[in-house]
């Protein structure tokens, strides 16, 4: 890819094992976007912790009226903050746990993405020859699947299910990261204090995992935060498609029953607005961190 | 001849990656529950074409035999019957495929343009406010799904003010002289525009930003400072200096965004009722239509990986310091 990461970031590598971690997370409370994006990830993670007690309505619960009849399409901020849908469901009940879904989801597909990516990247650069090899011609494959379409094939033998996207992604997106990291150890396995820690008789998996590993984090960090916006939207499309687990609320499904529900064609934003406004804020709080890492990793662009 | 032997071994690797995903899609297929038989043989189809079907995949065969057979099939482009439209795979994809690209280029097009002017003009106006506005912005529309995007136009324009139709690529009953004459009509534009619309506001976020990274590197280069001193004026600096050197990652990411389209325009056609190929695929993994399912999979990821050999190929083609670099 045309960007990549200059190793200025990891310079003073070799004084802290874990200084390059550290400086990540004070410039993230300096950087005004990274604050934004730390800010945005902590309500929405307690959304997700607390449903229960913010939720005033079980979400797949069909609510009545008190005369008996079906309480569809009530409109917002009457007895209901976002109204119900056409089958008298709570949306803002549906919304609250819809977070709760979402962030499973992505930070489970993040861990997993970043735990691979870096993993390969680290043993495939470290140890160079026929294991880079191989490792580098799997991830080549991996690159040429078309991730969409395959969590959609894949969910055609699996059972219909949102770890179909945490499968998925962990099968298909790993290669970005491990190609940036494999660079990056390329040229830390060079330097002085490796070189030090060679000398010094230390057992290459101590090299690697003591006094290289922590020189990447940062690096796994940025990717990471952008992976869980990512697999948030793919959970997303993947439920709206039809293919997400069957009666897990999430914001993808709730858009998926608006859409067949003709929500568009009568005109009831307050059902389909919310989910997409909660999807952006959600991804865009992923941009914002990763970019307060950027400041560390790119500093030349602070110019 | 340093660039000549790298071109064929970037061909010889996408070669491979395009024969293992055939062979993990072969696999899939066959690890799925139910008979082999259900992967290529729908109890619809009459006993004649279902004797055929057993006999040109050889599917009373070995795993083995038969991979051998679907792999000798590929290569003459038969992927079998569909179960639901009864025809040869390979013809139904093929119409599909056509709406799809007619969409992926009309929005790259109109994404890269926009994008690319106005990731010059952010790079020009670092450190102003319309940058610290503009920046936000671009981020936030590349984290809006393309499909609610495409939803919220939808309920405004076609439902609401009535300009353009809901779904489709063509209004019923229309008929056209060729296929050409189809994607080339008013009609077929005025479907055309709203799914690009959708499209193009999620992918005109990565031009701008890359064009403006490039700028701003670009604009501290020697050679732009030379041109500065030899007294020419800032606009001919940008544009004949600084823009044509920073286009460069940018023509090779719209190569890698048609590759990549193809597939990520699953939803967005899905939404608009959009007959392409990602709503084939949708529709026939949804129906079971497993032979459908594998060759529109098997389109989508041959554009993919053609297009990053594309893009490999123009960056090392557009910039020669590349090709002696060795791999990345």
């Amino acid at each position: 890819m045309p960007v990549t990461a200059e190793p200025s970031a990891v310079r003073g590598g070799g004084r802290g094992r874990f200084a390059a971690v550290g400086r990540a997370f004070a410039l993230v409370r300096r950087d005004p976007f990274a604050t934004a994006g730390v800010l945005i990830y902590t309500v929405f993670l307690t959304i997700a912790i607390f449903a229960d007690q913010l939720a005033t309505h079980d979400p797949n619960q069909i609510l009545y009226r008190p005369n008996g009849r079906v309480a569809s399409n009530l409109p917002p901020f009457a007895q209901h903050i976002l109204g119900t849908t056409n089958l008298g469901r709570d949306i803002y009940s549906q919304l609250v746990y819809g977070a709760r879904s979402a962030l499973i989801v992505g930070i489970t597909a993040a861990f997993a993405v970043v735990m691979i990516g870096t993993l390969v990247g680290l043993v495939a650069g470290f140890f160079r020859g026929f294991v880079d090899m191989v490792m580098m011609r799997i991830a080549d494959v991996a690159l040429g699947i078309p991730f969409l379409p395959f969590v959609i094939v894949l969910s055609s033998f699996l059972e219909p299910s949102m770890w179909n996207v945490v499968i998925g992604m962990a099968l298909v997106v790993w290669p970005s990261t491990s190609r940036v990291i494999r660079s990056q150890v390329l040229s830390l396995r060079e330097r002085t204090f490796v070189e030090a820690a060679r000398v010094t008789g230390s057992s290459p998996f101590r090299i690697l995992f003591v006094h290289i590993a922590p020189n990447v984090l940062p690096l796994s960090f940025v990717y990471g935060s952008i992976a869980v916006g990512w697999a948030i939207l793919t959970e997303a499309s993947v439920s709206f498609l039809g293919f997400g687990g069957g009666d897990t609320v999430s914001w993808g499904s709730m858009l998926q029953n608006a859409y067949a529900s003709q929500a568009l064609s009568r005109g009831w934003y307050h059902w389909f607005v919310p989910p997409g406004v909660c999807i952006i804020l959600v991804v865009v709080a992923g941009f914002f961190v990763s970019r307060g890492f950027e400041e560390v990793l790119f500093p030349r662009l602070r110019d | 001849m340093q660039g000549s032997s790298r071109l064929v071994s970037r061909l010889v690797l996408t070669l491979f990656v395009l024969w293992t995903v055939a062979t993990i899609l072969f696999l899939i297929f066959r690890l799925m529950p139910g008979s082999p038989l259900a992967a290529f043989v729908s109890p619809t189809f009459t006993p004649e074409q279902q004797d055929s079907l057993r006999r040109q995949f050889g599917l009373d065969r070995t795993l083995f035999d038969q991979y051998l057979l679907f792999i000798g099939n590929l290569l003459q482009g038969n992927l079998g019957e569909s179960f639901f439209y009864k025809r040869p795979v390979g013809e139904v994809v093929m119409t599909a495929f056509a709406n799809t690209i007619a969409l992926t280029l009309g929005s790259l097009i109109v994404a890269y343009t926009f994008g690319v002017l106005m990731g010059a003009m952010f790079a020009w106006k670092r450190g102003t406010r319309v940058e610290a506005v503009g920046i936000p912005i671009v981020l936030v529309t590349r984290a809006a799904p393309e499909f609610w995007l495409g939803m919220v136009l939808l309920a405004i324009f076609s439902f609401g003010l009535g300009w353009f139709p809901g779904g489709g690529a063509n209004s019923a009953g229309q008929s056209f002289s060729s296929e050409w004459a189809r994607i080339f009509s008013l009609d077929f534009l005025r479907h055309l525009i709203l799914p690009a619309t959708a499209l193009a506001l999620y992918l005109q976020g990565l031009p701008l930003l890359l064009m403006r990274t490039n700028m701003l590197e670009v604009m501290q280069e020697d050679f732009v400072t030379m041109a500065r001193m030899k007294g020419l004026s800032n606009w001919a600096i940008v544009i004949r200096h600084a823009a044509r050197n920073a286009l460069l990652p940018v023509a090779t990411a719209f190569a890698l965004g048609i590759g990549q389209s193809v597939g990520g325009n699953v939803v967005v056609e899905t939404v608009f009722s959009w007959p392409g190929l990602g709503r084939m695929l949708v529709d026939a993994v949804a129906a079971s239509d497993y032979p459908l399912a594998q060759g529109a999979f098997l389109l989508i990821t041959t554009v993919l990986v053609t297009m990053n050999f594309v893009a490999d190929l123009l960056y090392s083609l557009l910039d020669p310091r590349i090709a002696h670099a060795g791999h990345r």
